[in-house]
């Protein structure tokens, strides 16, 4: 099984405006504009890109990631702006080492999805923030760890993107950024594209079927 | 450096700390949830040199120790309060603020195991600069800061309001514990949990049963 899919999230949405700056930029409607340059960069790449939201709508953090988890070869990536931030930089962000679910069913813990995938996630976020670094001064090297909410129940190599940010005095700040972000992360995916395995999980008793 | 730094900022600080302080002395919400007999407060606390992470200003999303002189209690939960106000009432500088002015500790426990609960008010959600980079720094700030004034913590549960939250503000995941110290705690903890009721003792089995599993 390939990597042939990717799950982007153009993060809140609705009522959750998410980020606000002094200038009135709005992280919810940012990061819509940001995920629709995004998944054209990946088109071209060849790959098949799933929408969590496509409008102003607010699915569940679980909804989300249900997105990606319904899926097989798939990865999934968050997208984020910053209230803080060096402006012009972007950071990748994945999940901590997680502990191994004792879960003795052979499935994986809603809860812990992404337990199995941290490693994968961690090469993924490496590549697409060596690309973002090349373009953006002042931007990590690798991809920094947090305990992003939306990354803990994905099933799937997962990351999360942030760029700096909505404080900016001029909207077209972010503007200019975003095909810079596009193009970083479609090269990222495709040089992660050899490294996708599935990983092997815990062998179910018998009688389970995962 | 960083000493004469905090020798030349304390008194605005001692200031704001008393500030806080009173601020939440006030609130009836903070009567109700000192549910643990009080450890007694001497005058006689003695003066120690304590280490607060701030952030670093004119970088991005770092933190830098600054040492300020308090008086601190030896009874590790009493210290653990004394410190989060310090560290609640903020810098001099207020860009180097890593946490919301308005936010309350509400309250404070150690568990036997050496996991601590810190219960805020909900401005520690609501106030925060929302995005991953803001909210991992507050908490980054919370933990480093403990661990180096209270080596008693060993991991830190963040609670709002008495109530295990989602996120902190969107994005940091609060279901989980953070590792504040990978040192094995100095001496085993008395239980001082037992008075504790309500949903921050659910909030509490909840993290001592994932702590056993």
């Amino acid at each position: 099984m390939g990597l042939n899919i990717v799950v982007l999230d153009p993060a809140h949405g609705g009522s959750d405006l998410g980020a606000r700056g002094t200038e009135g930029i709005r992280e919810s409607e940012v990061v819509l504009v940001l995920a629709a340059q995004v998944k054209r960069a990946l088109e071209e790449q060849g790959f098949q890109v799933l929408m969590t939201r496509y409008a102003n709508e607010d699915p569940s953090f679980d909804d989300r990631s249900a997105r990606a988890n319904a899926q097989r070869g798939a990865v999934f990536i968050t997208l984020h702006i910053a209230s803080t931030g060096l402006g012009g930089t972007a950071r990748t962000y994945v999940m901590p080492d997680m502990p191994p679910s004792n879960d003795t069913s052979g499935l994986i813990p809603w809860d812990q999805a992404q337990a199995p995938f941290v490693g994968l996630s961690r090469k993924l976020g490496d590549m697409v923030q060596a690309q973002l670094a090349m373009r953006f001064k002042g931007s990590p090297p690798s991809a920094l760890v947090a305990p992003v909410r939306q990354l803990r129940t994905t099933a799937a190599p997962a990351i999360a993107v942030e760029i700096s940010s909505v404080s900016v005095q001029d909207r077209a700040e972010l503007d200019r950024m975003i095909p810079g972000v596009a193009e970083a992360v479609a090269h990222g995916v495709v040089a992660f594209r050899p490294s996708y395995v599935v990983p092997v999980l815990p062998a179910a008793p018998p009688g389970v079927t995962p | 450096m960083a000493v004469i730094a905090g020798a030349l900022y304390f008194p605005a600080l001692r200031r704001q700390v008393n500030r806080a302080k009173q601020l939440t002395e006030k609130t009836a919400e903070q009567a109700r949830r000192e549910l643990l007999p009080p450890a007694p407060v001497t005058s006689g606390d003695p003066m120690v040199k304590a280490r607060m992470f701030w952030g670093a200003n004119g970088t991005d999303g770092a933190l830098v120790p600054v040492t300020v002189e308090l008086p601190l209690s030896k009874d590790p939960v009493l210290r653990a309060k004394e410190i989060l106000n310090t560290l609640l009432a903020g810098p001099v500088d207020s860009e180097a603020r890593t946490l919301p002015p308005d936010a309350a500790l509400l309250a404070f426990y150690i568990l036997p195991d050496g996991t601590a609960i810190a219960d805020f008010s909900e401005a520690l959600t609501t106030s925060i600069p929302s995005g991953i980079q803001s909210e991992q720094l507050a908490v980054d700030s919370i933990t480093r800061t403990l661990e180096a004034n209270v080596p008693q913590v060993q991991r830190l549960k963040i609670l709002i309001h008495g109530q295990e939250v989602d996120t902190l503000a969107g994005h940091l995941d609060l279901k989980q514990t953070f590792q504040v110290s990978m040192k094995e705690a100095p001496a085993p903890l008395p239980s001082r949990v037992s008075a504790i009721t309500g949903p921050i003792k659910r909030a509490i089995e909840k993290v001592e049963g994932g702590a056993k599993k």
